[in-house]
């Protein structure tokens, strides 16, 4: 297919469709209802179901329902609906059902604002929901990665059988870029065979297969931990994606930034590096698992001085960075939230403030 | 090169969707592009913005402080924009809406009335089709056959308006033949 202007709200309401999603239940939210807008159209025409639901709860618990019948389906949302949604999401989780959530985070907390906004780091990677477990959080800084990535997720789902989660922002959502759009996903039939609670008269097995969140004895939840840990633990070794930029110099400076926020590191990078000034840039595009490695081998660096963690929230993820470096380098925190998104002059200024501040006390 | 142009009017001049053509025809003509809207609780009447970014490199920063162009189409847009605009750019002024200048002599400012060419050729609302092609045309940013191809595109579904933006387009591009001062 042919390159397409299109919004990134757009562009991942086709993209899945084209991963074989035929199930879609949202509830409009503000910077994300375009998805829904786009897919209660588009459903219908390729024989799947958008449904709205009555509030973000119940679309959480439409995903268990859809999901655990071995379905695959997605819903969409931003940041406060989320939060609505977590509960579902750790029952999710502990039922092992495989689902695609996307937040197009905007401001917080409470209802906050409609702008973009990277604040929902530590909800995404760290909990919302109760209990011990993981989402595989992707982040795309593109459209067309936007696009990438919700093909990418339908089959990490499966393959973990756990919910998968898309996290963007208020700009990857409203802005429109080229995208080109990959064939159709040519992925086996989820085998749900042995798990799935699709009606007996659907499966060969003669067993009954059980989705359940409930294990009143304790050997069994914690055995059922266990189980999740072990998924969790083939996920860091398996799965986790992430992008160098200019790592192959002698830079001064680490950036670890991730999504819209990434894209004006970028653009700093390069001025300051036509300045004569080096910084490079690891971006996660899995926040979790999250690229621990690259981070601390990028830091370990000798010519390396400082590791910035920049993010659109008052710091978050910089705590996973922190994690990462083990104390090999200083690791500082520059950001702003609310849908106010640092510029690369912005940046540049800060890099450079710690490049000036080094050198005073080297002297 | 990076091009950026800030579009900006009230709600319902057709900010975005102009914006939106730009856009999209300078991605047929191999540019990297991306169009940003101001998106907030807005209504019509109220104000509204979008950015185009041009490039022939991959776009790092969506968020641009000083664009290259405006598109003015009101006064307060004018007033907001034209101090923020990076010297030799183009300041396009809707005259017919805006009854000053923009106070640079750094940039090219570029008086056209829009709206009145819009009434002249039958109806107001394509007032945004006639900026966009006079501005396309004064910038040079993109080929003048291009933009005409991708207005026809948008307009593709509404087969019965394509006249009139095609008209649209003829007189914006004839408004640009104006000599640079």
């Amino acid at each position: 297919m042919s390159k397409v202007l299109m919004k990134g709200n757009e562009a991942i309401g086709e993209a899945a469709i084209r991963a074989g999603c035929l199930n879609y239940f949202a509830y409009p939210i503000t910077p994300q209802s375009e998805v829904a807008e786009y897919l209660a159209r588009r459903m219908p025409e390729v024989g799947g179901v958008f449904l709205q639901g009555e509030s973000e709860v119940a679309v959480g618990y439409m995903i268990f329902g859809a999901s655990a019948c071995g379905a695959r389906v997605m819903t969409t949302s931003s940041s406060p609906g989320i939060s609505l949604m977590s509960e579902a999401i750790s029952y999710i989780a502990c039922g092992q059902c495989p689902s695609v959530f996307v937040n197009i985070m905007r401001g917080g907390p409470g209802l906050g604002g409609i702008l973009p906004s990277q604040g929902d780091y530590f909800q995404a990677t760290k909990g919302g929901g109760h209990g011990d477990y993981r989402l595989l959080v992707l982040a795309p800084a593109s459209v067309q990665e936007a696009v990438d990535m919700v093909m990418m997720a339908f089959p990490l789902a499966e393959k973990y059988r756990n919910p998968v989660m898309i996290m963007g922002d208020g700009l990857i959502g409203q802005m429109m870029e080229p995208v080109v759009f990959p064939d159709h996903l040519k992925t086996e039939q989820l085998n749900t065979e042995t798990w799935a609670t699709s009606g007996m008269d659907t499966r060969k097995s003669s067993t009954r297969n059980l989705v359940k969140t409930l294990y009143l004895d304790p050997v069994q939840l914690n055995a059922q931990n266990l189980l999740l840990k072990a998924k969790y633990e083939r996920m860091k070794k398996e799965d986790v994606r992430f992008e160098p930029y200019n790592i192959d110099s002698d830079y001064q400076v680490l950036i670890v930034s991730y999504g819209t926020m990434s894209r004006v590191c970028r653009t700093a990078i390069d001025n300051l590096k036509n300045k004569g000034i080096q910084i490079a840039m690891i971006r996660p595009q899995t926040l979790f698992p999250f690229p621990e490695t690259a981070i601390r081998d990028a830091a370990s660096k000798e010519s390396c001085k400082t590791v910035i963690s920049i993010e659109m929230s008052m710091g978050q993820m910089v705590e996973d960075v922190e994690r990462c470096v083990q104390g090999r380098k200083p690791v500082e925190w520059y950001g702003k939230c609310g849908g106010e998104v640092p510029t690369p002059e912005e940046i540049m200024e800060v890099v450079q403030s710690y490049l000036t501040t080094k050198r005073k006390e080297q002297n | 090169m990076q091009s950026e142009v800030m579009f900006a009017g009230f709600g319902g001049q057709g900010i975005l969707l102009s914006a939106k053509i730009l856009a999209h025809a300078a991605m047929e003509q191999g540019f990297e592009v991306v169009w940003i809207p101001s998106y907030g609780p807005e209504m019509r009447g109220g104000t509204a913005y979008c950015m185009v970014v041009i490039s022939d490199q991959p776009i790092g920063s969506p968020i641009i402080r000083n664009p290259t162009h405006l598109v003015a189409m009101n006064r307060p847009s004018l007033e907001k924009f034209a101090p923020v605009v990076k010297p030799g750019g183009v300041i396009l002024i809707n005259s017919s809406l805006i009854t000053v200048g923009s106070g640079r002599t750094d940039i090219d400012e570029f008086i056209v009335p829009v709206n009145d060419i819009a009434i002249g050729i039958g109806s107001i609302r394509s007032a945004n089709i006639v900026a966009l092609a006079a501005f396309a045309a004064r910038s040079k940013m993109v080929d003048n056959d291009i933009l005409r191809k991708c207005v026809k595109e948008e307009f593709s579904n509404k087969t019965k308006l394509i006249p009139l933006n095609m008209k649209a387009v003829d007189e914006g591009q004839k408004a640009a033949e104006i000599p640079v001062k």
